[in-house]
């Protein structure tokens, strides 16, 4: 299959990148990771007349630590987090990262291009709204800093504005004491999960001090389940508690019937996953080492 | 409206050989290598990043090709599944997949050696789980995969006894 033509424009730099949107004009899309925008070309369901690749820039595919924060390049593929061994000190990030499709799209896709596509059923969105996560738009008359919860407007819809575009993201590294888990359910690995859950929580010795869960698929965005989080807050965390937070899982989530699922099962799913993803943050923010993987059907 | 006549002048070496080409931006990786170079072991599934039959080496990295603009690859090593066999010797990889059955029909197949390339080249004693992990892009409808995870073990086995670099 071909996309329609297009007129290819390579960036040598995000400055650039950020003119050549701005002269190109509406008809001109970012090329980043491309294993969303490629197929979705190739299905001519989007139909760029420009393309600008931002793949030939260098300095923007890399993982720093600054301030106590992860700083990620807006092209730092999926893979480099995976292996990354300042990541994974965020052990969230790994299982978002470890988990994502497979290999070789992981090899290809990246974190910026993830967020500004902004598909109901990305990982990034659902795993970083869960920490303190912000991200820097640059546009022709500079940079600004959004948080992630900002910066996500609707399915495929950000803050970017036309000649803007993800420069980097910054997510605070948790204390000591916080531990989260990310986990999807998916009937194979290359497609995209049919439901997914992501917990993170901080612990005073046996009290919950902190607590954020998000679900993934089962809105047109990823949702915050606020009345769950509340359960938590302040309390030692029981196996009664965890089986309040599901519930508030279920009645928050708001999914649709699809090839995946009908939206009762994917109700029951997401509290399913909330009470797994849940028991797995707690025993890390409890130092222990836990390996997380997605539940494959 | 886009310039339909463009054309990207685009150097990449494929299986250690150079290649200079003009290409049509549009133009996806793996139609380059099956049209422009005739090199047709990689092959194309389903066309839309699933299947992993397309699988090639992009810089030592597994890509599905059928997902990647030959513009991209610009500069870049691609090793094909025409690159394994060196001075008329299957790759360990490949003698591994005859010798264990690991292929039927074998439209999947190149894919499968090159993700499993892939993952040898980084972990030269994968478990079980690490094997499965790093073929789950591949899509194989004849076989089961029983035998292929067979076939990238014992092939793991001969590249660490015969020292393998690659």
């Amino acid at each position: 299959m071909y996309p329609r033509a297009f007129t290819y424009h390579r960036a040598g730099s995000l400055k650039e990148a950020v003119t050549m949107l701005s002269q190109l004009g509406e008809g001109a899309k970012l090329l980043a990771g491309g294993q969303s925008l490629i197929p979705l070309m190739k299905l001519r369901f989007a139909n760029p007349v420009h393309l600008v690749d931002l793949n030939f820039i260098s300095g923007t595919s890399c993982v720093r630590e600054q301030d106590g924060a992860l700083h990620f390049g807006s092209l730092t593929r999926h893979a480099e987090i995976e292996k990354s061994t300042s990541a994974a000190r965020v052990p969230i990030l790994r299982d978002c990262a470890a988990g994502i499709a497979d290999v070789q799209v992981r090899n290809r896709g990246t974190i910026g291009g993830s967020l500004a596509e902004a598909d109901p059923s990305s990982d990034w969105a659902t795993v970083l709204l869960t920490l303190s996560c912000e991200v820097r738009c640059a546009g022709i008359s500079g940079e600004r800093s959004l948080k992630l919860s900002e910066f996500l407007k609707d399915a495929y819809t950000t803050a970017l504005a036309h000649d803007e575009l993800v420069s980097e993201i910054v997510v605070k590294v948790p204390p000591e004491s916080s531990g989260g888990a990310y986990i999807a359910f998916k009937r194979t690995a290359p497609v995209y999960p049919t439901a997914s859950a992501a917990v993170q929580l901080s612990l005073e010795g046996d009290r919950c001090t902190e607590a954020a869960i998000t679900l993934g698929c089962v809105g047109l965005l990823p949702i915050r389940v606020l009345e769950g989080e509340a359960a938590l807050r302040g309390q030692k965390i029981t196996p009664k508690l965890i089986e309040s937070a599901a519930d508030a899982a279920r009645v928050a989530a708001d999914p649709q019937s699809d090839m995946r699922g009908s939206a009762e099962y994917k109700r029951q799913l997401v509290g399913a996953l909330v009470k797994r993803a849940t028991e797995a943050a707690l025993q890390r923010a409890r130092g222990q080492q836990v390996e997380v993987s997605h539940i494959y059907a | 409206m886009p310039d339909a006549a463009q054309k990207v002048s685009i150097q990449l070496r494929v299986n250690g050989k150079l290649h200079s080409r003009e290409v049509e931006p549009r133009l996806l990786l793996v139609e380059f290598l099956r049209e422009d170079l005739e090199l047709t072991g990689t092959h194309i599934g389903c066309d839309t990043t699933y299947c992993g039959a397309c699988t090639v080496l992009m810089n030592g990295a597994a890509v599905k090709s059928c997902t990647v603009f030959a513009v991209q690859a610009d500069g870049a090593e691609i090793t094909t599944v025409e690159g394994l066999e060196k001075d008329g010797e299957l790759h360990p990889i490949q003698k591994a997949f005859g010798d264990c059955y690991g292929l039927q029909c074998g439209y999947c197949t190149p894919g499968l050696m090159l993700s499993a390339l892939q993952l040898l080249k980084d972990n030269s004693n994968p478990n079980q789980k690490q094997i499965r992990k790093a073929i789950a892009g591949n899509t194989c409808r004849c076989t089961g995969y029983q035998n292929i995870l067979k076939a990238i073990d014992t092939a793991a086995a001969a590249m660490r006894s015969a020292g393998h670099g690659d």
